[in-house]
């Protein structure tokens, strides 16, 4: 592994978008930071600007207002950019499958690393994602 | 010598190291007073190494001064670490006036952060430019008033003989103005460093980390490396200000400690201020008490 690969998975700096969701995943996701889950020790930090963004952390489902802008944003963040999915809407876009204004999942617009199932995902749930994210970032060597 | 001192060890390297590791003990002592853990002790360490190696996007209507203001401040500052640096290990280093030089330096960042913010084109920076201006024009005249309490307690503009005055005479800080002058100095500081009740240009909650929003990759990198080393510069120049008695290592990192502390709880337990409450608090109060010193050190007290 590589110092380049080892800073990264020491401190991934993630920029929280919420492509219309139910805003329940993103309390859970704030809840990660609070003092019983507290995942800065691992070095993960919400940032601000997305131009400072190691990961997107991308929640709710993505009707067609908000393609267009997810696409710009993952086009604003800087490459190496991790794509996490957080929460049923992201995934597989849950109760909004049949909607008219929801055509496509996530995964058919962006390139998503890592997947985070739950309506929506417990904490303990995130941070079992950010672990197998760590390990996969391990054997890809990028 | 002058390279190796700019570079190494008063200079660059050593500041932003001690830097970094004081940035680490901040986010640290924050957790632990708000019952987390906090991150390991090589945490900014590797902060800067990922930034480093991250893609450096420049926006298109991004001006030259975009790339060049990160090392303006960079520079600015290597430089007045290396003079103050100087003159604590061998006070007849200094220069007649280098303490005017310096203060003039530890303005760099600041303009570095407004002048890159300009160039990068966005409206939120443009915000957070103009907060990061009204701000230093805020804290600086209490800033130097203060300064001007330090001049006429020891009648000297010379970093060496104000440090080798307090050897003979007793810290600053132990009388009555300079005691003022230091609470004043201490809250400029506050605001100087960017620290919570001051963070009003980098705003992450309301204008998405305001200044720095266009950076990315290793010019984030150098800003984060500026910041570090002006929170290793700020403390170091108030205790050679205000308790230059003993300058031994020891005696300084202890000192170093104490006030870095100061500043770590005022920024937990106070919330951001606005730009109007920020500037009215500078001009109002603290300028007031900065004055009162400056009248007491003319009468001797």
């Amino acid at each position: 592994m590589d110092l380049k690969t080892k800073a990264l998975i020491k401190s991934i700096w993630v920029f929280h978008v919420s492509a219309g969701s139910c805003n329940n995943c993103d309390i859970e996701i704030l809840d990660c930071f609070t003092p019983k889950f507290d995942i800065e020790r691992f070095g993960i930090q919400l940032v601000g600007s997305v131009r400072h963004a190691d990961a997107l952390l991308i929640t709710g489902a993505m009707n067609r207002k908000s393609v267009p802008r997810m696409k710009k944003i993952y086009e604003q963040a800087p490459k190496p950019c991790i794509v996490i999915a957080v929460g049923q809407c992201a995934l597989s876009r849950h109760m909004f499958r049949f909607s008219y204004n929801v055509r496509d999942s996530l995964d058919a617009i962006l390139p998503v690393d890592l997947y985070i199932p739950g309506c929506p995902p417990k904490p303990q749930a995130l941070i079992a994602g950010i672990v197998k994210l760590v390990t996969k970032l391990r054997e890809t060597k990028r | 010598m002058i390279i190796f001192n700019y570079l190494i060890f008063p200079g660059l390297l050593f500041s932003a190291v001690i830097g970094l590791f004081a940035g680490w003990a901040d986010r640290k002592i924050s957790a632990r007073l708000q019952w987390r853990v906090g991150p390991p002790w090589h945490q900014n360490f590797t902060d800067v190494v990922k930034l480093l190696h991250k893609e450096a996007i420049i926006p298109q209507a991004a001006g030259v001064m975009f790339l060049a203001a990160p090392f303006i401040g960079l520079m600015g500052l290597a430089l007045a670490d290396m003079l103050l640096g100087n003159s604590i290990i061998s006070p007849l280093k200094s220069f007649n006036g280098d303490l005017i030089l310096i203060l003039y330096l530890l303005i760099m960042p600041a303009l570095a952060l407004m002048l890159g913010a300009s160039a990068s084109a966005n409206p939120l920076a443009s915000v957070g430019a103009s907060r990061e201006m009204k701000l230093a024009m805020a804290y600086e005249l209490p800033f130097i008033l203060s300064a001007i309490v330090v001049i006429t307690k020891c009648g000297s503009i010379e970093i060496g003989s104000i440090l080798s005055h307090q050897v003979i005479f007793g810290s600053n800080a132990a009388s009555l103005s300079g005691c003022l002058a230091f609470i004043a100095a201490l809250i400029c500081t506050q605001a100087k460093l960017g620290l919570a009740p001051f963070e009003i240009s980098e705003a992450e909650q309301e204008i998405m980390a305001g200044v720095l929003i266009e950076y990315s990759g290793w010019a984030l990198a150098v800003f984060k490396l500026v910041k570090a080393m002006l929170v290793y510069t700020m403390p170091v120049f108030l205790i050679v200000l205000f308790f230059g008695k003993d300058t031994t290592p020891l005696f300084m990192s202890a000192k170093f400690a104490a006030i870095f502390t100061v500043f770590i709880l005022i920024k937990n337990t106070n919330p951001r201020l606005r730009i109007d409450q920020a500037m009215r608090f500078f001009w109002g109060p603290v300028t007031t008490v900065a004055l009162i010193a400056v009248v007491l050190a003319l009468l001797g007290k």
